[in-house]
């Protein structure tokens, strides 16, 4: 028997079995076809755009702002500092459009040693005169690549190298005071055993400038630490290792048992060099960050990233790759100065605002670009249009 | 994607666990859909409904669309992205990375430069990161040099290309000879779009629309790109590359991405592409041109560029490239660890060595390649640290000498019978657990140097 069909019922009987054309088909007779009207919309609209208009909202998960933290005092302050920086007080991804910047969202502490250290050569060209003497060095940085800070790093006092005294360390830290007048970094050598008591003596002698001590972390007695920051009015750095609760219980243990005030934190969730565990950084200090946004209120710290271990990667030393089926990979000096300011990128887009830094090249260029996003370079205006024939290459 | 639940997707899916996709029942199956590990189509069963593979398809689309270019071994996708954070999920699709070259260049130098773009590559946790793309730029001169341009450099290259030009004569040129190889066309613009649309219509191809700096208008290309019935979108809202500009770049290209994945606002979910190569528009002193380049380039990596525009083939930008890259879209989910066990480097006898390091991917490849490169035949033992490097790992205690032990015990390796000099070698990082290690295993302990490349001229040295 035969049935009739319509032409839709053709269409979709076609359709069913996956045909998408007929050949060598007529059809006899009147089609009535029915047109869908978007359809006539689009053959009057073809040749004229459909204007729109674009718009998106803002975060408003981003309750809490990051606190803000203050590191160096001036004379007003019962310091010796020529300037104090402050960091944190965002209320979104950094440089994000969603609330006003309130401070430098980038500020670089460039390391000083207080002893010769091997370095990559790249670096080393910078330093190499002035490596007998942390107080030339940190004159040097801060002259002559206009570091915002520094970050004095005691590793004589490390067992395995000259195992200095905690007074003689002090010492050091006493006279780089009276080098430079930027805020200070005091870095211990991070041997946890002896850190506690070289950290204490430093910020004895430092009393009153408000430096940011580095570091209470859970393998060391950060209640020392924690004391002796307090006692002479410091910042303490929060340590952990990559580990996002782990960093939420040291946060909490310095506020609640140590006593030490929230506007007086800043926390290092370790980061890594790019291509050595950045991406588990990254998203480590990304989480933090949001969590601290979203009202965690023992995460909403300002954050520092030690970015000059990207001198670590082989990639930013080596004269070049130990593998034959690589690519040429350059020279080292460009390649060195761009893995640091990358890994840099990464963590100040992370969440990252204070940066200990070592080559002045990547440090300049980390700055430029984040003072950039953050609206305070204004450059002369770019014109894109036909950009494709007008590059000067 | 719309749904987020296995429970979620399983409501679409047969429910009879054949297990011909591969997975024991429909469940799991829903939950590989949802981290998005297996596609619909591994279920054949849906696929004879096809209604319903058609709604569940649509329900599980990604929010920024997937696009294809180019063909073959070297076809990229670009695009596909569901989430704001890569810890959320995962980036999808690492950023195509497309390398420029112009249409006034000497026969010579154009091949010696495609050359550079397609072969280049660098060793990384065991595989080779390269590039993806040439996009082949007009300056200008004429369509016919374009066209010849293109022949070329399709001749010489797999690599999928991008025509670049504002002119539509041009991008035809371009097609005629590229058009069976998927090409991007850059780009659509508001005094364009008629011609250029045609030209999309005409030779199925993906194209980038461009507006400079204006979303507003960029979102009406795309509305009536869309209503012409041309999908296959790459929004270029301008890269500016200093000042307040790219700081209201920037700012676009975050706009963009939170209007397709947290709005869901569709007419604008599309692939975005930065162009980093405007650097070269404010100057062109190389060196520091191609760390501002770089940098871009870094930014854009990170926040949102699914596609990118470059001029430097230095090195320096390159590895910093790939890498940034890299660093992005690997899986935050699989951790980056090898299994822990012994491995055997070359043809090692009894009186070869035996050398540790940790489990960390990156780690246990770099010192592979070491060995290898160096042929050097040994045993190599990844101990389970946790996915974590050796230094860290000796700090956090991961890296012990029990842990050690554990290793080779578990893998069967007896130092008596496998070695004839019972001697184990260290990295130079975990040198403090040589006394440790003495006193649990049992054996002579060695430490090795820092780095994994020293091991050839440490061996000379130390090993006879
Ligand atoms: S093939 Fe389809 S029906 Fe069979 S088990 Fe997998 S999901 Fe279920």
């Amino acid at each position: 028997m035969s049935k009739e069909l319509t032409l839709a019922e053709v269409i979709e009987l076609l359709n069913n079995v996956e045909v998408e054309a007929l050949e060598g088909v007529t059809f006899e007779g009147d089609i009535e076809i029915e047109i869908d009207e978007s359809v006539m919309n689009f053959r009057e609209e073809a040749n004229k755009l459909i204007e729109s208009r674009f718009a998106v909202g803002t975060v408003n998960e981003w309750t809490t702002a990051i606190e803000e933290v203050t590191i160096g005092a001036t004379p007003a302050n019962g310091g010796s500092r020529g300037h104090a920086v402050t960091v944190g007080g965002e209320k979104a991804l950094p440089y994000y459009f969603d609330s006003e910047m309130k401070n430098p969202t980038c500020v670089v502490a460039i390391d000083v040693f207080d002893m010769p250290i091997q370095l990559a050569k790249s670096v080393r060209t910078s330093y190499e005169d002035v490596m007998e003497s942390p107080s030339d060095w940190a004159k040097k940085v801060v002259s002559e690549y206009h570091a915002d800070m520094i970050a004095l790093h005691l590793i004589s006092t490390d067992p395995k190298r000259k195992d200095a005294s905690a007074s003689e360390a002090s010492k050091t830290v006493e006279d780089v005071l009276q080098a430079v007048d930027v805020p200070i970094i005091i870095s211990g050598s991070g041997t946890h055993k002896k850190d506690p008591e070289v950290l204490e003596k430093a910020a004895e002698v430092s009393e009153g400038e408000r430096c940011l001590i580095a570091s209470a972390n859970p393998d060391n007695d950060y209640e020392r630490v924690a004391a002796a920051a307090n006692k002479y009015g410091h910042v303490l750095l929060s340590w952990t290792q990559l580990e996002i609760n782990a960093q939420k219980e040291l946060n909490r243990k310095l506020i609640k048992h140590c006593g030490v005030s929230r506007d007086r934190i800043v926390m290092d969730p370790t980061t890594a060099a790019l291509g050595y565990g950045l991406d588990y950084a990254y998203s480590n200090v990304e989480r933090i960050r949001l969590a601290g946004l979203t009202g965690d209120k023992e995460l909403n710290f300002p954050t520092l990233s030690v970015s000059s271990n990207a001198w670590n990667a082989r990639e930013a030393w080596m004269i070049s790759s130990p593998l034959k089926e690589d690519s040429n990979w350059g020279e080292r000096e460009h390649r060195g100065l761009i893995w640091e300011a990358a890994t840099g990128f990464a963590l100040a887009l992370a969440g990252c605002e204070l940066f200990m830094m070592m080559h002045p090249g990547s440090a300049q260029l980390l700055k430029k670009i984040t003072r950039m996003l953050g609206g305070s370079i204004n450059e002369e205006k770019t014109d894109l249009s036909n950009w494709i024939t007008k590059l000067i290459i | 994607m719309k749904l987020n639940s296995p429970l979620q997707v399983y409501k679409y899916l047969p429910k009879i666990n054949c297990g011909k996709c591969g997975e024991k029942t429909c469940m799991a199956f829903a939950s590989r859909l949802v981290d998005r590990s297996k596609k619909i189509e591994d279920c054949q069963i849906l696929l004879q409904d096809k209604e319903k593979f058609l709604q569940l398809a649509e329900l599980l689309a990604p929010e920024i669309r997937e696009i294809t270019a180019g063909v073959g071994d070297r076809k990229v996708r670009i695009g596909g992205d569901d989430v704001l954070h890569r810890h959320q999920l995962t980036f999808f699709n690492p950023t195509v990375l497309a390398y420029d070259v112009w249409d006034t260049m000497e026969e010579v130098a154009l091949i010696e430069r495609v050359k550079k773009i397609s072969e280049f590559k660098k060793f990384y946790v065991g595989h080779y990161l390269k590039l993806d793309m040439i996009a082949v730029r007009s300056t200008g001169e004429s369509a016919a040099k374009f066209k010849s341009c293109v022949e070329k450099v399709t001749e010489v290259s797999t690599l999928p290309v991008m025509l670049c030009s504002f002119d539509p004569t041009v991008l035809k040129a371009g097609l005629e000879v590229c058009a069976d190889k998927k090409p991007v066309l850059y780009a659509a613009t508001k005094d364009n779009w008629e011609q250029v649309s045609k030209l999309a219509l005409e030779y199925h191809v993906p194209v980038v629309l461009f507006s400079e700096g204006d979303l507003d208008s960029l979102k009406t290309l795309a509305v009536s790109f869309n209503r012409l019935g041309i999908n296959d979108i790459i929004l270029d809202p301008g890269t500016y590359p200093e000042g307040a500009q790219l700081k209201s770049t920037f700012e676009n290209f975050i706009k963009l991405r939170r209007a397709g994945i947290k709005e869901s606002q569709k007419e604008i979910a599309y692939p975005i592409m930065a162009a980093p190569i405007t650097a070269w528009m404010i100057d062109n002193d190389p060196t520091p041109t191609s760390y501002l380049e770089a940098a871009l380039a870094s930014i854009f990596m990170i926040k949102y560029a699914d596609i990118m525009l470059l001029h430097s083939i230095e090195p320096h930008a390159l590895l910093s490239e790939v890498y940034m890259r890299e660093t992005m879209y690997t899986d935050p989910r699989t951790p980056l660890k090898v299994d822990s066990g012994v491995y055997k480097i070359g043809n090692p006898t009894k009186d070869s060595p035996v050398i540790t390091t940790s489990n960390f991917a990156l780690t246990y490849y770099t010192v592979e390649s070491d060995l290898s490169s160096g042929r050097i035949d040994c045993y190599l033992a990844s101990v389970n640290t946790d996915g974590i490097g050796v230094e860290a790992a000796v700090a956090g205690r991961q890296f012990t000498a029990a842990k050690i032990k554990e290793t080779f015990d578990e893998a069967g390796f007896d130092f008596k019978e496998k070695t004839s000099h019972n001697t184990i070698i260290l990295p130079g990082l975990a040198a403090r657990l040589q006394g440790d290690l003495e006193d649990v295993m049992g054996i002579k302990v060695l430490i090795g140097p820092v780095d994994s490349n020293q091991i050839p001229g440490w061996m000379d040295k130390n090993w006879l």
